[in-house]
């Protein structure tokens, strides 16, 4: 099976050979590197750009206004900050022109901790995204929905950002991508690059078909009345071994939703789970002071009041400047595997 | 999707024929023209500047006291770089598309857009805040332009951000061939912020040099603050030449010598395809906005009295004449007006049309935005 990240880059290739796009770039996407996580490697469009993130989203505002087709990479979201109102603009230009001006590019990034990042390779971007109104924002957790969302987003004829939860990127899916060949080590010959001289290397891309995952559709991994755990990104699987377990122990089974797109997200998927459930555990990394579960939280007891058992509740980061190197700051920083458990524990058996 | 030009907006009102230039073939003698240093510009040329200079500072004249009425809020524009801004508008290669010049503008091209073919009423649509402005539906202030068949993309109050998008279409232009080019227009204190830097540097990459047309409009001011307080650099065109990038300071209160500025530069842009600087020093004659009183100043050079005085010793123009292009002008803006009234405002449904572009990939938006997600379901 294909990881996260191979999956990202046949999405790419197939978005280059069969819907259009003109430009993949950004810091060290083009050869030789092929991105820091080789999410470019050996694509036909890739190209090095300046380190510049607001010139990398800025070329691609007008790469897109010109008829191009840009995905374009900030390398972590974590230097995506001064691009703020960069992507303010691009998010507001449809809007602006009265119609007149869509822009239809992506914007990929690593988002999320799990990779002893450290200050400025940890951070969450999701919450500031999803007030980036006229942005669409998907963030994928297997490798099959990673070439589904960019897919997607390569279809979308807004400005859509795709962000990778640098934690999963090295995940092998459980699901084989449409063409991709069920041998891992024959798939790496043909579309991994060779460590050292690359000069004379080219990919040999499988044969691949088309796959969609519509923007605004979540997932519903696992399937029950005890309560509702709403996730996506590095917590995602998390938040399915819990549940996994809490079920094993206690008979208690929880609907577990991937979110998958942040914003439009799949409210609907939510309602109907609450309406079942009357239980809601919303988990995610982010930092916890206006963070976008709290979105969730707000819009759940203002239309499900009534249909809730127990007090809903939020488990995210901590409201800290940073996520420190040494493993002590991260563990505890963030939500890890123990805290999932003990807040799903705690919400499928608290007393109605 | 709506075109921003084909719109119920329709044409404008007493819009005055723009004069077709031809200064190739212009037979004229040398003598039947206008002369600043050793450039020259025909009698034909020089009286179609004239008159769109002129009928551009009628206009935002006419939204400065739309301004003041309450017919409109905030005003913000171009008087002072009627003369630049109107030689860059007829220089343009106009059309839609990447064989044709994109332009990254700033809120003082209202004379650039008058050269193009705007008619003034569209200006003061956009005042007005009217749904029949074509440029944002009543949305951005005023100067704040779209045009989709013009390359001209929405102009946005974020300073020098249209600096970073420009390399970005002259890529596709330089790719596309052809000779079309991209310019990209900003104020000197613009000049501070990165972006700028980020046009030079994503513009000159060693093989990958891009037509863009930098254009630096020097009124000297930030608002407030005067340029010579906050920069130490004698001419901002010399920040290009560590890059490379060949440039010019022109008077930008000249016609003459600022039309051949702009040929030369896109000239450069054209055959060449590399980038091309021009700083042009220009007046800011009704200070920076509404919100410093827009009030008159009189210690500038006003370009269009300046070059009025030029046409009427050189005979090239009468005092008559002078008299009925003013008043036609005056005319035409407030007829516009008066029209302006008479259209109507947005609506609360429209408020959040144009979000989203319509889209087959997307299952809460398939159109455009509409509420939170999940909530129309219910509605």
């Amino acid at each position: 099976m294909a990881t996260m990240v191979q999956a990202v880059r046949m999405a790419l290739h197939y978005g280059e050979e069969h819907l259009g796009v003109t430009d993949v770039f950004g810091e060290d996407v083009g050869p030789p590197l092929g991105g820091v996580f080789t999410a470019t490697q050996g694509l036909r469009t890739a190209w090095n750009s300046p380190l510049d993130e607001r010139g990398i989203v800025a070329t691609a505002m007008g790469i897109a206004y010109a008829g191009g087709k840009p995905v374009c990479e900030i390398q972590f979201c974590d230097y995506g900050f001064n691009t703020f109102d960069l992507l303010k603009v691009a998010g507001n230009q449809y809007w602006a022109s009265g119609g007149g001006m869509p822009l239809n590019m992506v914007l990929m990034t690593p988002s999320g901790s799990g990779i002893r990042g450290s200050l400025y390779h940890s951070h969450s971007f999701e919450s500031w995204a999803s007030r980036l109104a006229g942005w669409k924002i998907v963030m994928p957790s297997s490798a099959l929905d990673a070439y589904g969302l960019m897919i997607a987003a390569i279809e979308d004829p807004n400005p859509v950002m795709v962000l990778l939860p640098k934690a999963l990127l090295r995940v092998r899916g459980d699901k084989l991508l449409p063409g991709e060949p069920a041998d891992e080590q024959e798939l790496k010959n043909m579309i991994d690059a060779p460590l050292g001289d690359r000069t004379k290397w080219k990919p040999r891309w499988p044969k691949l078909s088309k796959h969609v995952v519509k923007i605004g559709e979540g997932a519903l991994v696992r399937e029950g009345e005890a309560a509702t755990v709403v996730s996506y990104g590095r917590t995602l699987p998390l938040c399915v071994q819990a549940a996994d377990r809490v079920r094993e122990e206690t008979g208690a089974a929880c609907d577990v939703i991937d979110l998958r797109s942040i914003f439009p997200y799949d409210w609907p998927m939510i309602r109907r789970s609450v309406q079942k459930t009357g239980r809601v555990l919303i988990v995610n990394e982010d930092t916890e002071v206006t963070n976008f579960g709290e979105h969730l939280l707000r819009r759940v007891i203002d239309e499900h009041f009534y249909d809730l058992l127990v007090r809903p509740r939020v488990l995210l980061g901590k409201h800290i400047p940073g996520i420190g190197l040494n493993q002590v700051y991260e563990q505890n920083s963030v939500p890890q595997a123990p805290q999932v458990l003990a807040a799903i524990r705690e919400i499928v058996s608290e007393p109605a | 999707m709506p075109s921003n030009h084909d719109a119920e907006n329709g044409q404008g009102v007493g819009v005055v024929p723009v004069l077709e230039i031809r200064p190739d073939t212009n037979e004229a003698l040398p003598s039947d023209g206008l002369f600043s240093g050793m450039e020259f510009l025909p009698a034909v040329t020089c009286r179609q500047i004239h008159q769109i200079m002129l009928r551009s500072r009628v206009m935002e004249e006419r939204m400065i006291k739309m301004a003041k009425s309450g017919e409109g809020y905030f005003w913000i524009g171009g008087p002072g770089e009627e003369a630049f801004n109107t030689c860059l508008g007829l220089q343009v290669k106009k059309g839609r598309g990447p064989a044709y010049d994109y332009l990254h503008l700033h809120y003082r091209n209202e004379a650039t857009l008058v050269a193009m073919g705007m008619p003034l009423i569209d200006g003061i649509r956009q005042m007005g805040m009217r749904w029949t402005d074509p440029h944002s539906r009543g949305r951005n202030f005023p100067g704040h332009f779209s045009v989709p068949d013009w390359n001209v993309v929405p102009v946005t109050p974020v300073i020098e951000v249209q600096h970073g998008m420009a390399p970005g279409t002259a890529l596709v232009q330089k790719r596309f061939g052809g000779d079309a080019i991209t310019i990209v227009t900003g104020g000197d204190a613009g000049t501070a912020e990165g972006d700028f830097a980020s046009c030079m540097i994503w513009s000159t990459r060693p093989g990958q040099e891009l037509p863009v047309l930098i254009i630096v409009m020097n009124n000297g001011w930030g608002i407030s603050t005067q340029a010579c307080t906050q920069h130490g650099e004698r001419r901002i065109i010399d920040r290009g030449a560590a890059f490379g990038i060949k440039g010019e300071v022109v008077d930008g209160n000249d016609p003459i010598a600022s039309w051949h500025a702009i040929q030369r530069g896109m000239s450069v842009c054209r055959q060449e395809r590399r980038p091309y600087m021009i700083e042009a020093k220009v007046s800011r004659l009704y200070g920076h906005s509404s919100s410093s009183g827009a009030q008159r100043v009189q210690r500038e050079v006003d370009c269009v009295r300046d070059f009025e005085e030029k046409l009427l010793r050189a005979g090239l123009i009468d005092q008559p004449t002078l008299d009925r292009l003013h008043h036609e002008a005056t005319i035409e803006a407030d007829d516009a007006l008066k029209q302006v009234l008479r259209e109507p405002h947005p609506t609360p449904d429209d408020v959040a049309r144009f979000s989203y572009h319509s889209s087959p990939v997307d299952s809460i938006y398939p159109g455009d935005y509409t509420g939170l997600p999940g909530t129309h379901a219910e509605v």
